[in-house]
């Protein structure tokens, strides 16, 4: 039946999902007062803060403003989304340029026991062997 | 008793809110309630002419609160709604600053004791003019059309309207067209409301008839055949409280040579 509207120069369809969709981002950032701008580079620097602690899957991450669900107030809130891969050992051990170096060992108090990795407050992470 | 000060606003301009309080404000007085509309956009008025009341404007509400004219001398009567139905008109030579929103606030509780409804016709805008116009009242009703650019500006006077302490805040989706929304090409009343977040107090169909009406200064619902005019009637009754059955708005009444040939193809 769709050929029929077709030929007949029906209409395109759709723009009304986009039109939402631009609506929905363009309302929660006008709320918020909080540019694009800033949402990236608010990304840049937790990235730098997260990868001191734990490795993660920068390609991977979703980081957004939603809105929140309770209709009663008109709040935002910052969703993000991080795949952890591991979590470091000794974090918070900046000595090396926070590059991960498995195998040495931390200057700092006892290191976390060498056991098999733990997934990530996302539950994404995969298990290193 | 004490009247029902009601702002019609929308922030974005163009998107019916004349139309909509002269309708309202006739729908209102038809059913037999005293009704005044303000013309609260100082400068660039309108209410007047969509009212068809242009010729008998004589003083303006600036002139009352200036003290040039008694505010029975501004007010203009409708004759063709009973004794019910009048129109205080804004100054066409002056600007916004003219007043402020304390005077505009006492105005409408000059009129509150002699009427049901004092509905206030909005400028565009969220500075002065929004500001004086919505001064003086309790309640809103915000008027927007199925467009990001209006329902975002929407959103930004409902926000307005709720730090003023407003209540309650009402939607007008005007100019609606269902074809459109079926055909997944326009926002539909679920997406705005989504957004939005306040109660839908009526949806209308954009209408020819709305263009016919104000040429003839002649708002729509005097006569009330029009799927406009019945959708202005239905919130009309809302605004008193009843619970009027929505408007079947589908797409069903199209014209067009695709249209009577899926009718009889059967489908």
């Amino acid at each position: 039946m769709d050929f029929l509207k077709r030929w007949f120069g029906g209409s395109s369809g759709g723009s009304a999902q986009e039109a939402n969709k631009r609506l929905k981002f363009i309302l929660i950032h006008d709320r918020t007062d909080i540019s694009p701008q800033l949402l990236e580079n608010l990304r840049k620097e937790m990235i730098a803060v997260l990868t001191k602690y734990m490795e993660i899957d920068e390609s991977k991450i979703e980081m957004d403003l939603d809105q929140d669900q309770d209709q009663e107030k008109r709040t935002v809130a910052l969703i993000a989304n991080i795949p952890v891969l591991r979590i470091k050992r000794g974090g918070g051990d900046l000595a090396r340029d926070g590059h991960e170096d498995r195998d040495s060992v931390p200057a700092g108090p006892a290191a976390p026991e060498r056991t098999h990795t733990q997934n990530g407050p996302s539950g994404r992470g995969r298990r290193h062997r | 008793m004490g009247g029902r000060v009601i702002v019609v606003t929308s922030g974005k301009g163009g998107v019916g809110k004349t139309t909509s309080t002269a309708n309202l404000a006739v729908a209102l007085a038809k059913s037999g309630k005293k009704v005044v509309a303000i013309d609260a956009d100082i400068g660039l008025r309108n209410l007047d002419v969509v009212m068809g009341l242009e010729n008998r404007v004589v003083y303006n509400f600036i002139d009352v609160i200036e003290k040039r004219a008694r505010l029975n001398q501004a007010l203009v009567r409708d004759k063709r709604v009973e004794n019910n139905l009048f129109l205080l008109p804004a100054a066409q030579t002056r600007t916004k600053d003219a007043v402020t929103p304390e005077q505009m606030a006492e105005l409408c509780e000059q009129l509150r004791p002699d009427f049901d409804f004092v509905l206030l016709d909005c400028p565009a805008g969220i500075e002065g003019g929004f500001r004086n116009a919505a001064a003086g009242a309790d309640e809103a009703l915000v008027v927007t059309t199925p467009e990001i650019p209006a329902v975002r500006d929407a959103d930004r006077i409902i926000g307005m309207l709720e730090s003023m302490g407003k209540s309650p805040i009402r939607l007008i989706i005007n100019r609606f067209r269902p074809i459109m929304v079926e055909d997944g090409d326009m926002l539909a009343k679920e997406d705005i409301l989504d957004v939005l977040s306040i109660k839908l107090i009526g949806i209308v169909p954009e209408d020819d008839s709305v263009i016919r009406s104000a040429n003839r200064g002649e708002p729509l619902t005097f006569t009330q055949t029009s799927p406009a005019a019945q959708a202005y009637s239905n919130i009309a009754g809302r605004i008193q409280g009843l619970d009027v059955p929505w408007l079947q708005l589908d797409a069903g009444r199209s014209n067009g040579i695709f249209t009577s040939l899926k009718k009889w193809f059967g489908f």
